[in-house]
């Protein structure tokens, strides 16, 4: 099996190499990268069999010890498990889809190769994230991913505005990281090692330590390291405050935002605290901080959704607003919940911005969805897949969605009743409740704006729109399979059954002690509850308001004009995004350069470098140039340093018997 | 009593070996002459694999305890061995383009290894001496071989009288060694030693000679005079033998003289090594700063190097020699590749010998200015390169044993150090090339040189295999 | 009765007088060469004394190495002397400083 892991995670980085670094051919790139992720995928598929369908062994070994630094290894190992088998399934998958997706989409571009190398090594870091079985590994596959990322935004880098984008994903992480970095630290300073089946045997010992970082107050040791690591998750998967990045980061290529910025990279957050749920169950205090966080990522970011005009940016919020649900589900100790809510996301938002490409292809590289509508007839398979994508994502009964968010907001709702994360479990209830209606709102706002009505584009590209090629649809399709059917399929066995074994924490998941009746039953049940009611209200706005049907009224259709109106503030305050970007542009961006600037004019410039660096460099050269001397090339001279040499030793060790230092 | 060669067989068939290749040398015109140089690198292929085939596993004494054969004597014999092969490598396109690719050349070559390798075996102070004189000796007329250069004969005078000097006081000790514990044996002078309680004065005296010769041969602080002025006159091919595999010879010289022969003056050679490496850190990193010649500048990089790794030997635990023994080592490869880039930039009638002769290498070729910048960071100590872990696990050794002072004085000595290293890649880098002519080069040279950046390189990202190599032949 | 100690008190001042002779002598590079035999032979001196007194042949023997090595050295001595005598035509030891600093 060790070879086998092994393959999985270096087919795509020697893809990666042959495409990045040799001068080959687009045909040679694009071929060596989807054979090594394709043979990643299909050994994904067999270790899935073996281990969570076969109940194999579950893989945790070092396979190579980097370095020993006194009693802490730096190691590279793999944990295997159910919950990383799942995830390798996902990645693999959903990667493969957007290799054979780029052809088509990345057809005319210049950086053809460099684009599949950089896909590919994204594939190795994530890989390498999701197998690790230590602290190391998992902050070098958290930073290689960040890394891509960064490249990846700024793929088109003559564009000002990339430059932008990755330049502010690289900060705003970096926040985060620093965070992650900060926590794993506090691992290893009170744990003594960074494998996590080590870590995780000592975590009860530590339940009740207390620490003072800032004299006199105590706090609790876990609760200190879960928010710590949770702010590493927080800038990773895109969390209320530090989500600025994400909406930006569209700037990039759309395979990119489908495997990056929705699919896996920004799941990573989910799949560490999942990963860390030992840990994470021990500080009620750090789950009420993540419901929290959670709750208002889901709500507000999905407001967000329903003011933009950019088709990327709707899904981009909507992203974010999902990854607030996971992480409300996390909160809640449904960990299996979250895992379960990232991988039926993961196929339908990656399908959903795989669509939203294609609609970009056809509309010649045009995202505003003003400028679109009445697509549905030319391109009927983006139509269909949007459509059952978006289902998918509203949860409507059936699709893979309904099954994951259904079960988010029972945790929420289980959180509130229990209590024992006080009002944050209250409020995260009501925000993923209300959830539920925006986002069937924002969601079919969009699809009817690009696929319904009028056609508002210009002459020139209505003339030449028709649907993508094969190599665009049909990852689309492949991709609308699972996001009808992975919730169905999933649910029992993830939820109910011991299907994570010990991979996550489960005894307090709100789902541990419960028992799952049927299909039908549960989506009997499902239809009778409120989400559903509120889905189904979204849904019907939607249509009153933006499908231009002969029997509705126009007048609905000048609603949101009006109400963008009469709400102009509100209006206003939602299209400049609460604000955070230019507070942060203000205080953050402007008030470190100002900071940095007297520093650097005061400090560096006058002290440091006048004095300190450029005065103590001349002192050296000057005390240099004059010791010079001493070696004056002839031979007495010599003789006679290393006869003093020997007399002042001899004076030292033998004459005053050796007691110099 | 017994008489088993077989652990000693590389050391013998390589005195074979090179007066053969003599004998079979002097009837070769200069055309063949290439015959010999393959007959000497097949010689030391043989000797390393003769080496690898008895390597030990535990430490034994043979041919009446005058020899010892251990582990860390056989990893470094192949070193030793390894470093010859490649300095041979380097040495041969730059002989022929200077008109001395001379079967002698190679030949004492071989007999300085031979050297080399019995001083690294030796356990009796008289095969210390000869090994150590065989090297030395051969040394002296390698430098001496540029026969019509000026420098190179100065060079070789000064060299010869300091380093008989050093061999003559070396010799004074050891005679009051032989005086007072009345054995050359190392093991019995290390067991009278400790049975001497109370004066030790006499052996002090004696300590400090042979320190003088040990320092000397390792180029240390206040006995370093000659290696700048040699290395700079002397050939580079002969500049990069002397500076790389003599020095692992003499870290063997000095865990065999201290360690195994003198323990119970440990607190007086701990003391002697502290001055010793404090000196030549400062001495070595300050000087090299105001070089222009880049020959002399890697001798005054030497001299700093042996301080850091009398660092580690200083600590007198098993870690720290371990770790000086890794420092050895990687200086080894490091002085390997610097001068193999200084031979590989001169050719006929031209010496790249200046600072200044690698401006603009990156626009002669990226290739070996990438190369260099490994070397330069590696010496001046910047992760992930090779340089940087034996830096830190010398500093490590000696935060460990209590000299925190000596480990800050490390630190900012090679802090200053730096800004040589530094200024060479700005050079390569940032400036235009003052001269364009293309690089001459061989197969085998482009080759083995950048094989030797990217171990430094490799090594660097994964140096646990030659650590633990070194921890274990100590052990 | 000579005794150990004259031996090495005579030993000792030879060898004083090798390296002041190395370090005073700044005219003739054969003196030098002088200097360096005459240490030697100091060190010899100490072997054969500690030999004879410590009743044990093995300094004596190391003497003999001792002497079969210089005269190798010298002759390298020589051949370098010669070489230089040749290039610079002067062997003064004060001339030898081309490459300094």
């Amino acid at each position: 099996m060790k070879t086998i892991y092994l393959t999985i995670v270096l087919a795509p980085l020697i893809g990666a190499i042959i495409a990045g670094l040799f001068d080959v051919s687009r045909r040679v790139a694009h071929t060596v990268t989807i054979a090594g992720v394709g043979i990643s995928f299909f050994l994904s598929l067999y270790v899935f069999k073996y281990i969570v369908i076969d109940g194999g062994a579950i893989f945790n070994e070092t396979l190579y010890t980097w370095l020993v630094a006194g009693n802490i290894r730096f190691e590279v190992g793999f944990l295997v498990d159910q919950l990383t088998a799942t995830m390798l399934l996902v990645v693999t998958f959903v990667s493969w889809m957007v290799h054979f997706y780029t052809i088509g989409y990345m057809h005319d571009d210049k950086g053809y190769q460099r684009f599949f190398s950089y896909i590919s090594l994204f594939t190795f870091s994530m890989l390498m994230l999701v197998m690790s079985n230590n602290y190391m590994q998992l902050f070098f596959g958290w930073e290689a991913v960040g890394l891509v990322s960064y490249l990846l935004i700024g793929f088109w880098f003559t564009r000002p505005t990339a430059i932008y984008a990755n330049l502010k994903a690289f900060l705003v992480n970096r926040v985060g990281d620093f965070g992650f970095l900060l926590g794993i630290a506090a691992v290893l300073m009170y744990f003594n090692s960074l494998n996590y089946a080590e870590v995780f045997a000592q975590a009860e010992q530590h339940k009740n330590t207390l620490i003072q970082i800032i004299p006199g107050q105590d706090w609790s040791l876990m609760t200190v390291i879960c928010i710590l690591l949770f702010i590493g998750a927080m800038g990773k998967s895109a969390q209320f405050p530090l989500h600025v990045w994400l909406p930006d980061s569209m700037e990039g290529p759309t395979p990119i935002s489908a495997l990056i910025h929705a699919a896996t990279m920004v799941t990573a957050g989910i799949f560490m605290v999942a990963r860390m749920s030992p840990l994470f169950e021990l500080s009620p205090t750090a789950l009420a901080f993540v419901i929290t966080i959670g709750a208002i990522t889901a709500l507000f970011m999905g407001l967000l959704g329903l003011v933009q005009n950019d088709i990327k940016r709707v899904v981009a919020y909507s992203t974010l607003s999902q990854l607030g649900y996971m992480v409300v589900a996390l909160g809640a100790s449904a960990y299996g919940v979250a895992i379960f809510h990232l991988m039926t996301h993961a196929f339908f938002k990656a399908l959903l911005f795989l669509a939203a490409g294609s609609v970009i292809i056809a509309m010649h590289h045009e995202q505003d969805i003003r400028k679109m509508g009445g697509l549905s007839k030319y391109m009927p398979i983006t139509y269909w897949t949007s459509l059952i994508g978006s289902l998918a994502l509203i949860g409507f009964p059936g699709f893979a969605g309904f099954f994951s968010k259904d079960l988010i907001i029972e945790a929420a709702h289980h959180a509130h009743e229990a209590g024992h994360l006080g009002n944050a479990g209250t409020f995260a209830y009501y925000a993923v409740l209300s959830g539920v209606f925006i986002t069937a709102l924002y969601s079919f706002r969009m699809f009817f704006l690009v696929f319904h009505g009028k056609e508002r584009m210009d002459h020139h590209t209505q003339h030449h729109l028709h649907e993508t090629p094969a190599v665009v649809t049909v990852p689309l399709i492949m991709l609308a399979i699972p996001s009808i059917f992975a919730g169905m399929i999933a649910i029992e066995p993830m939820i109910y059954k011991d299907y994570f074994g010990h991979a996550i924490s489960f005894e307090h998941s709100p789902f541990a002690h419960k028992h799952f009746v049927s299909l039908f039953e549960f989506m009997w049940h499902g239809v009778k509850q409120l989400p559903f009611f509120l889905a189904m209200a979204g849904l019907i706005t939607a249509i009153l308001l933006y499908w231009e049907l002969s029997f509705i009224p126009p007048f609905f259709r000048q609603i949101p004009a009006i109400l963008a109106k009469k709400l102009s503030i509100i209006h206003q305050i939602m299209l400049n995004k609460y604000g955070f970007d230019r507070f942060n542009d203000w205080f953050f961006a402007g008030g470190s350069r100002n900071v940095g600037s007297f520093l650097s004019s005061a400090g560096d410039a006058t002290l440091i470098d006048g004095v300190f660096v450029n005065g103590s460099a001349k002192l050296v050269a000057w005390f240099a140039g004059t010791v010079r001397h001493v070696q004056t090339g002839l031979l007495y001279h010599y003789a006679f340093a290393m006869i003093l040499g020997l007399a002042f030793f001899l004076g030292t060790f033998v004459l005053y018997g050796s007691k110099l230092i | 009593m017994s008489f088993n060669l077989l652990p000693i067989a590389p050391e013998i068939f390589l005195l074979t070996m090179a007066c053969i290749i003599l004998l079979v040398d002097a009837y070769l015109s200069d055309e063949s002459r290439d015959l010999s140089y393959q007959l000497v690198q097949g010689t030391l292929l043989g000797t390393t694999s003769l080496l690898w085939l008895t390597f030990p596993t535990q430490k034994t004494f043979i041919l009446s305890s005058l020899v010892v054969i251990d582990p860390m004597g056989a990893l470094l014999k192949l070193f030793i061995v390894a470093t010859v092969f490649v300095v041979f490598v380097y040495s041969r396109n730059y002989l022929k383009a200077r008109n001395f690719f001379k079967g002698e050349y190679f030949v004492l070559g071989l007999l300085a290894t031979l050297g080399m390798m019995t001083m690294v075996s030796a356990h009796n102070l008289l095969i210390i001496y000869l090994g150590l004189e065989l090297l030395s000796l051969s040394l002296y007329a390698m430098v001496a071989m540029h026969r019509d250069s000026s420098q190179a004969t100065e060079a070789a005078m000064k060299y010869f009288i300091l380093g008989a000097i050093a061999s003559g006081m070396l010799l004074y000790g050891m005679s009051i060694l032989y005086g007072v514990t009345g054995s050359l044996d190392l093991s019995v002078i290390a067991q009278k030693t400790a049975q001497l309680d109370g004066n030790k004065t006499f052996f002090a005296f004696g300590l400090v000679f042979l320190m003088v010769g040990l320092a000397f041969k390792f180029g240390a602080v206040p006995f370093h005079m000659w290696v700048p002025d040699v290395y700079q006159g002397a050939p580079t091919s002969v500049t990069m033998f002397i500076s790389t595999a003599p020095k692992l010879a003499a870290f063997a010289m000095l865990m065999r003289l201290l360690i195994e022969g003198l323990p119970a003056m440990q607190a007086e050679w701990q003391q002697m090594l502290v001055i010793l490496s404090v000196l030549s850190m400062a001495v070595g990193n300050i000087i090299a700063i105001v070089q222009s010649n880049i020959k002399r500048m890697l001798a005054y990089s030497t001299i700093s190097h042996v301080g850091f790794l009398l660092l580690g030997v200083l600590t007198a635990t098993q870690t720290g020699y371990a770790a000086a023994m890794f420092y050895t080592i990687v200086y080894a490869l490091m002085g390997l590749g610097g001068f193999g880039m200084i031979v590989l930039l001169s050719r006929a009638g031209f010496e790249a010998e200046n600072v200044v002769d690698f401006k603009g290498l990156n626009e002669r070729s990226p290739w070996y200015a990438f190369i260099m910048l490994i070397l330069m960071l590696s010496m001046a100590g910047v992760p992930p390169m090779l340089g940087f872990w034996a830096k830190l696990s010398v500093l490590m050794e000696a935060v460990h044993t209590g000299y925190l002072w000596l480990a800050l004085v490390g630190v900012i000595l090679s802090v200053i150090g730096a800004y040589y290293y530094l200024r060479i890649i700005w050079m390569m880098y940032f400036e235009k090339p003052l001269d364009n002519e293309p690089i001459v080069t061989t197969p085998d040279m482009q080759v083995a040189l950048s094989a030797n950046g990217l171990i430094i390189l490799g090594l660097g990202m994964f140096p646990q295999a030659l650590m633990m190599a070194c921890v274990g032949s100590i052990g | 009765m000579i005794v150990l100690s004259d031996y090495l008190i005579l030993s000792a001042v030879l060898f004083c007088i090798s390296m002041a002779g190395i370090f005073i002598n700044r005219k003739n590079l054969i003196v030098l060469l002088m200097c360096i035999e005459l240490m030697l032979l100091a060190v010899n001196m100490n072997f054969v004394a500690f030999s004879h007194f410590n009743n044990d042949i093995t300094g004596q023997i190391f003497v003999f190495f001792i002497l079969t090595v210089a005269a190798a050295e010298s002759a390298i001595g020589l051949a370098i002397l010669v070489v230089l005598f040749r290039n610079r035509a002067t062997i003064n030891v004060a001339d030898l400083d081309s490459m300094k600093g």
